[in-house]
């Protein structure tokens, strides 16, 4: 019985990860940039199909298939987010927020229904299955591949935590925030908004992509329905609960959503007859909705807000000079 | 600073084209023409003021020569090169900074962090470095922070640093402006009314401030209405009132010109 709760811990905690991994990207382009991107699930499904197609076996009547290894699929379905992130970016990140966000919106349909009618390289409604599982080799012990996975995902949601975490304290990060508080401002300082705003969509857009490859191995399945806008409202629902312009409330807010739905899909096959379960399935959104309005009335910038967030190098300074700074506010009486 | 020097030597050059030589600049909006064919040459050094009612065009004449508005025709030339379609953010690399007549601080930095992002040609500004060159951006971080901690002393905000700049007053926010221009090592510094809604004994400070760049070798224009201001500081000064050029001389000769005192009091008079 505790082995059973362990294993479904493992399987719950590595699928709530792949969510963070989205959240995290969606926090460098919303967070940290201002960037309103509700295509999240287009650069998701890229990254997605990309590995798959990568790391899948020769399959006939399909192009693609190369047989590469897990790791080369994750990299190409970041690389191929991030490329597609790029070229979507050069053409709209001039874009005013809300025309940005219909523009991004329209991306995630068109690959959405690529991905569904392109069969033969992605295998149309019926999608690609057998994509390759990291540690497929324990399968036959769920609690020692459930761990494995889960332990996989949490190094890859860490390393990706540092790189972030060292970005928003560079130099970089701190243009990012000039140009978000005030664009003219940072023009007249010779920063140029667009070249930022494209690096930032580009990095999320990449992100975005590493999630969904590392889903789609975790599941060993892919199909359209995946896609959906659905994916992208609750990535939103996510950062916004945990809080946006946080690293680390975009991985607890990730994990949290991800526990309401579950459990709510849990309430759902237990509570109603069988053959209500396909409507009351709807319910599960109504949850997430309920979820989002109670934080957003209670904590409106979510359970982690943003903290203000210093060059590292500046934070040295700031230690040493506290002593001396108390003693000035101090005597100033 | 090595900058300043190699400006002073500069001014004492002879047959240097000007810092900022705006041509014949015209800009309308819609039906109507705010600025209606102005001329104006700063020379290297120099410090001119601009004044004129509201409404005179000045701030509009201001942002075409800073570049966040681009002229509907006319050239502007920056230290010999014609700039007049270029992006706002290339005006500092060609050696001019502005101000904003309301400052433009950016509210939940430090004041200390304001200060660093007017530095220029930062390698940790570049995304890749910070991962691949750290040390190399570490060593430029702390150049900067030096400069900028040396700034906020010469514009009296040092006590301040490491508090968010929405605390500033709003004369505490025109020396933080000046603090974070003065970053970027610009020859040319264009002030929009430094002394609008600043208290006297702040006010003092920023003249000074204002001089001590001046002495240094900055070129600067200067929007103000306050004349007392203007003939403490500028030794030419062009009126203006409608888009149009209206006089020019030195602050007494332009302040008792009669065309500028019919502007100034229009329809009231």
């Amino acid at each position: 019985m505790i082995l059973d709760l362990l294993a479904y811990g493992a399987f719950f905690l590595t699928m709530a990860l792949t969510y963070a991994i989205m959240c995290l990207g969606l926090n460098v382009q919303w967070g940290q940039t201002g960037l309103f991107n509700v295509g999240i699930a287009g650069f998701v499904a890229i990254g997605a199909y990309a590995s798959a197609l990568l790391t899948t076996p020769e399959t006939a009547g399909r192009i693609g298939g190369f047989g590469l290894p897990i790791a080369a699929g994750w990299f190409g379905g970041a690389l191929v987010a991030g490329v597609v992130a790029y070229l979507i970016g050069a053409l709209t990140i001039r874009l005013r927020a809300d025309y940005l966000a219909i523009a991004t919106f329209g991306v995630a349909v068109a690959v959405q229904l690529c991905v569904l009618n392109l069969e033969a390289l992605t295998g149309g409604a019926f999608g690609i299955g057998f994509i390759p599982r990291p540690f497929a080799e324990l399968a036959g012990n769920p609690l020692a591949f459930g761990l494995s996975n889960a332990g996989l995902l949490i190094a890859v949601v860490a390393l990706l935590y540092m790189a972030l975490e060292h970005l928003v304290r560079s130099p970089w990060g701190r243009v990012l925030r000039a140009i978000r508080e005030d664009e003219a401002a940072a023009q007249a300082l010779g920063k140029n908004p667009t070249r930022f705003r494209l690096q930032a969509f580009t990095i999320g857009g990449a992100i975005m992509g590493l999630a969904g490859a590392a889903q789609a191995h975790f599941i060993g399945f892919i199909a359209p329905d995946n896609y959906m806008p659905i994916l992208t409202f609750q990535v939103w629902a996510m950062l916004i609960v945990g809080g946006s312009g946080n690293n680390r409330g975009a991985i607890l807010g990730a994990v949290l959503v991800w526990g309401i739905w579950a459990s709510s899909a849990a309430a759902v096959s237990t509570f109603f007859a069988p053959e209500q379960q396909a409507r009351a399935a709807s319910l599960q959104i109504v949850m997430i909705g309920v979820g989002l309005c109670l934080i957003l009335l209670l904590r409106p910038r979510g359970i982690l807000g943003e903290v203000r967030n210093v060059s590292r190098h500046i934070r040295k300074i700031m230690k040493s000079d506290d002593a001396e700074l108390a003693s000035r506010f101090l005597s100033k009486d | 600073m090595q900058s300043v020097a190699d400006e002073k030597h500069d001014t004492a050059s002879i047959n240097r084209s000007p810092v900022i030589d705006a041509r014949r600049l015209v800009k309308r909006f819609g039906g109507i023409t705010a600025v209606a064919g102005i001329s104006l040459v700063l020379q290297q050094g120099e410090m001119i003021g601009l004044i004129g009612p509201n409404g005179a065009g000045k701030t509009t004449l201001f942002n075409l020569i800073a570049g966040s508005l681009k002229p509907s025709s006319g050239e502007i030339w920056i230290s010999g090169r014609e700039v007049s379609q270029e992006r706002p953010e290339l005006r500092i690399a060609r050696g001019v900074g502005r101000t904003f007549q309301i400052p433009r601080p950016f509210a939940e930095m430090t004041v200390l962090e304001n200060v660093l992002t007017g530095a220029q040609e930062q390698d940790g500004e570049r995304l890749f470095a910070n991962f691949f060159n750290p040390g190399r951006v570490a060593g430029q971080e702390r150049a900067a922070i030096d400069k900028a901690r040396s700034l906020l002393s010469f514009v009296t905000l040092s006590g301040l640093e490491n508090e968010p700049a929405r605390v500033l007053s709003g004369g505490q926010r025109k020396l933080l402006e000046l603090a974070r221009i003065l970053m970027a090592d610009p020859a040319a510094i264009l002030l929009d009314e430094p002394a609008a809604g600043v208290n006297p004994a702040l006010l003092e400070t920023i003249m000074e401030r204002v001089l001590e760049l001046h002495a240094q070798g900055k070129s600067i224009l200067l929007i103000e209405h306050n004349m007392d201001m203007i003939s403490r500081l500028c030794s030419r000064v062009m009126a203006m009132a409608s888009g149009r050029h209206l006089a020019e001389g030195t602050p007494d000769e332009v302040a008792t010109n009669p065309a500028v005192i019919e502007a100034y009091l229009g329809g009231a008079a």
